[in-house]
């Protein structure tokens, strides 16, 4: 093949070839930028119009206030975040509790034990799940799971209370903990359970010992998306926890260490920083006002909440990782 | 394709030195037998009938073109082929005199005293030191896992590489010392037979030729049976030999030496000089 006298052909193509190079390279760039402008614009937003806010409320007095009451009848006006704080991360840890076991467990199921025709008839009904309006969750969280509860374990607990919409806002966020987790499972070669099951492990020891420490990372990702949804989920809590903005009693245990009844928490209604936000939307809202303007304020505590929720969980991630 | 006259005297040349190897000699027990069997995928057979002895703590190679059943065969052995739903196995494989096909048989039981190593190394993403361990873990092994790990890792020949760097990942080996991390670890739990389905074919040759010197120490202590597609490396490395032909028939089956020097079956030496396969 060397005996060709002919050398080839290596110069740079034309303008033409450069530039459409240069143009889907643009494309695809300025849709990339799109997402991160939006964010920035957010949060420009959101900072722009809480330093107004935090010009006649301190932030001190924002962020260790315990009465919010944003537009009295009469009275005077509170703007304290430590009720909705409260009823924000109480939901969003119960929330927790049940989506993310459940979610991981039924995860595990899906990718290690249901044969392909369980799975096949499986995962979609579980994305059925999550494509439920969450207005119908809370209706149903206060027509059935109240009442279930209250016939149950609880005759004491309020009407609207925060442990009825936090089970289910947790069951609307099993779909995501266990779609993702078993997408992550799924990746893991098989060689790797090959090497297991070679050594003499049982299905359990494979699945829990090899799988999960291999796909860490995507089952983590699989928890923040599930907890930000959390945090941020209204319709639900508007619907079956009320829109009180409670201060629970807080009592002193031994040593004086201040804690709060769970029971206090859970069994009553309450309110969370995003009712907050939509029942201020809901009044007569005029722009420029303190409450217009705490609207933005409790955005960026909102804001701050997910950011730390989601650096825990990366570090938490991070420290378990077996990457394949 | 001139492969006849150079490469036949080349092989039994290696041959020869091979079977002056002092366990070459002595009858030996029998560590794995397999009676009538007959393997299905589907409606398709993988094993016809067949029936051998291998002998224990002797190297057995198991070569045959591509799809001819004796990597079907090796995952009997360990009921690795269970895990295949549509795998149906008729008769039996005995592994120290049970049926391991036996009503009462447990295969993770089974398979803790048949070491497994793979065709592509493949060590978890653990450190070094908890993938030898990972047998010992699940098998509840009470001695001093540290001890274990190092005996396995020099069994492999890794140790001197690898003895500062026990904490970090397996995956950060060379692909060579990957695969011999993996045979560290199937050696660990201290099995009785060692299946290794196509160790070298991922391997570069230096780090191929280094398990195959490890294979020949391992026949010391353990029944190795292979699977290689490389007929010069079954003639090195092997003291017996079986021949599978397409469709899943076992068609010689004697020691290495005879099988490349004088086989019986004229289809075995066509396949054994390059004329099938």
């Amino acid at each position: 093949m060397t005996d060709s006298t002919e050398s080839p052909d290596l110069t740079r193509r034309g303008g033409l070839t450069r530039l459409k190079e240069g143009t889907y390279g643009g494309l695809f760039a300025a849709c990339a930028a799109i997402t991160l402008l939006t964010t920035a614009a957010i949060f420009v937003t959101l900072l722009s119009d809480a330093v107004v806010f935090f010009r006649s409320i301190s932030i001190v007095e924002f962020l260790t206030g315990t009465n919010w009451s944003p537009n009295p009848a009469g009275g005077g006006q509170a703007f304290g975040i430590i009720p909705l704080l409260i009823g924000t991360l109480t939901v969003t840890f119960t929330a927790a509790l049940i989506s993310i076991p459940i979610g991981t467990l039924t995860a595990i199921y899906l990718s290690e034990y249901a044969t392909p025709n369980a799975r096949s008839i499986l995962k979609p009904l579980l994305e059925i799940l999550a494509g439920i309006p969450t207005v119908v969750y809370g209706y149903f969280a206060l027509v059935y799971i109240t009442p279930a509860l209250k016939a149950t374990l609880f005759p004491e607990m309020s009407t609207f209370n925060a442990l009825a919409a936090s089970i289910m806002v947790g069951i609307m966020t099993i779909p995501m903990v266990s779609s993702i987790s078993e997408d992550a499972m799924s990746a893991v070669p098989d060689e790797l359970r090959q090497a297991g099951y070679g050594l003499g492990a049982t299905k359990f020891e494979v699945s829990t010992g090899i799988v999960v420490p291999a796909s860490i990372s995507g089952i983590a990702s699989s928890y923040i998306l599930a907890v930000s949804r959390a945090i941020g989920e209204t319709m639900i809590v508007v619907v079956a926890m009320g829109a009180q903005a409670r201060m629970p009693e807080i009592q002193e245990a031994a040593f004086g260490i201040p804690f709060i009844n769970p029971a206090d928490v859970l069994l009553e209604s309450g309110m969370t920083i995003t009712v907050a936000m939509v029942q201020i939307t809901g009044g007569d809202l005029t722009g420029g006002t303190l409450p217009y303007n705490s609207m933005f304020a409790l955005g960026l505590a909102l804001f701050a909440v997910t950011l730390v929720m989601n650096v825990i969980s990366d570090i938490i991630a991070q420290r378990y990782r077996e990457e394949y | 394709m001139s492969n006849t006259t150079t490469d036949d005297s080349l092989i039994t040349t290696e041959v020869q030195a091979d079977s002056n190897d002092d366990r070459a000699a002595p009858a030996a027990g029998t560590a794995v037998a397999a009676r009538d069997l007959n393997v299905f995928y589907g409606d398709e057979q993988a094993i016809d009938d067949v029936t051998m002895e291998i002998p224990e703590k002797r190297v057995t190679a198991l070569i045959g073109p591509s799809g001819c059943g004796k990597s079907t065969f090796l995952r009997c052995i360990n009921r690795m082929n269970d895990m295949i739903e549509i795998c149906r196995v008729e008769g039996d494989v005995e592994f120290g005199g049970k049926n391991v096909y036996g009503p009462n048989v447990d295969p993770v039981a089974l398979r803790r005293k048949i070491g497994m190593v793979f065709q592509k190394p493949n060590p978890f993403p653990k450190s070094i030191r908890d993938n030898v361990a990972y047998g010992l873990k699940i098998q509840g092994y009470d001695g001093d896992v540290d001890a274990r790990v190092e005996e396995s890792l020099k069994g492999a020949a890794l140790w001197d590489e690898v003895k500062d760097q026990l904490d970090s990942s397996g995956l950060e080996l060379s692909g060579g010392q990957q695969q011999r991390l993996c045979i560290a670890r199937a050696i660990a739990p201290d099995p009785e037979v060692i299946l290794m389905d196509e160790p070298t074919s991922a391997l570069d040759p230096v780090a191929a030729s280094k398990i195959e010197d490890l294979i020949d120490d391992l026949a010391e202590e353990y029944t190795v049976i292979i699977v290689t597609h490389n007929m010069q490396q079954a003639a090195r490395i092997s003291d017996r030999t079986a021949v599978f032909l397409t469709g899943g028939e076992l068609v010689e089956y004697d020691d290495t030496a005879k099988i490349f020097e004088d086989p019986e079956e004229q289809r075995v030496e066509d396949y054994i000089t390059g004329k099938f396969g």
